[in-house]
């Protein structure tokens, strides 16, 4: 499908970036014209995706993430969420609600989320060869536009 | 510190402010168990009337306090659910365990 429109963010693996991240996917998807939650719904996932990646892609270290954004001819919003961490040997089980190896801060529900909130939601890891997470939104066009 | 925690009569009330994402959630959590630890209260008000975004870390810290409740004979209770909050723990199912007024 066609690109319209794309950016690429690059940033280490630190907390603080969490933040960072699902505002600025909230800013680039204006071009969109989404309703107040559509914004929301994609700041959400946003932000599971990203903080998976913070906890688990590198235990020890810091290490780098790369978000894509991407506006699809349909409408819709691509989002991608890459690291080169330590990967997920089972992805079925990772995405089961309520599977974690995080801390308590982790509930276990953030595949969850991310699935309820977006269109499409694909998941490709292998042990040592990190995560890629890709998500897509399609943003209804609104009468008047 | 995004959470303000007030106590009368042995009942605990937390307004969270601001963003509750998982580089706060640890501030939130450590600061809900040192209250309940210290008044041991009846009852937890969770007022989240100034919570602008959450995400499953938000679940986290409910699930926490709540169990931390348990452990104190205490209920608890979340008021003033904003929309975007309140469609995070819909997904995750949250109305079955907490009690939402």
């Amino acid at each position: 499908m066609r690109i319209e429109n794309q950016v690429t963010l690059e940033f280490p693996s630190r907390s603080a970036n969490e933040g960072f991240a699902r505002t600025a996917a909230a800013c680039f998807a204006a071009q969109l014209d989404p309703t107040l939650e559509e914004v929301n719904d994609i700041k959400t996932a946003v932000s599971e995706a990203v903080t998976n990646a913070i906890v688990h892609a590198y235990p020890d270290t810091l290490g780098k993430i790369v978000l894509k954004l991407r506006i699809r001819e349909d409408h819709s919003l691509e989002i991608i969420v890459k690291d080169w961490g330590v990967g997920i040997a089972d992805v079925e089980q990772a995405r089961t609600p309520l599977f974690t190896t995080g801390n308590e801060e982790r509930s276990g529900m953030g595949f969850t989320i991310m699935e309820s909130f977006m269109d499409a939601l694909k998941v490709r890891s292998a042990p040592g060869k990190g995560v890629t997470v890709t998500m897509a939104r399609r943003i209804a066009r609104r009468a008047g536009r | 510190m995004p959470v303000i925690c007030k106590e009368e009569k042995r009942r605990l009330m937390a307004l969270v402010t601001g963003e509750l994402d998982h580089h706060g959630a640890r501030a939130v959590m450590e600061e809900l168990d040192r209250r309940i630890d210290e008044t041991q209260p009846q009852e937890l008000t969770v007022d989240l009337g100034g919570l602008t975004f959450t995400d499953s870390s938000g679940i986290a810290v409910l699930l926490r306090a709540h169990r931390r409740m348990g452990q104190v004979q205490g209920a608890m209770r979340v008021v003033r659910t904003p929309d975007q909050a309140g469609k995070v723990f819909q997904a995750a199912g949250l109305e079955r365990i907490i009690r939402f007024e």
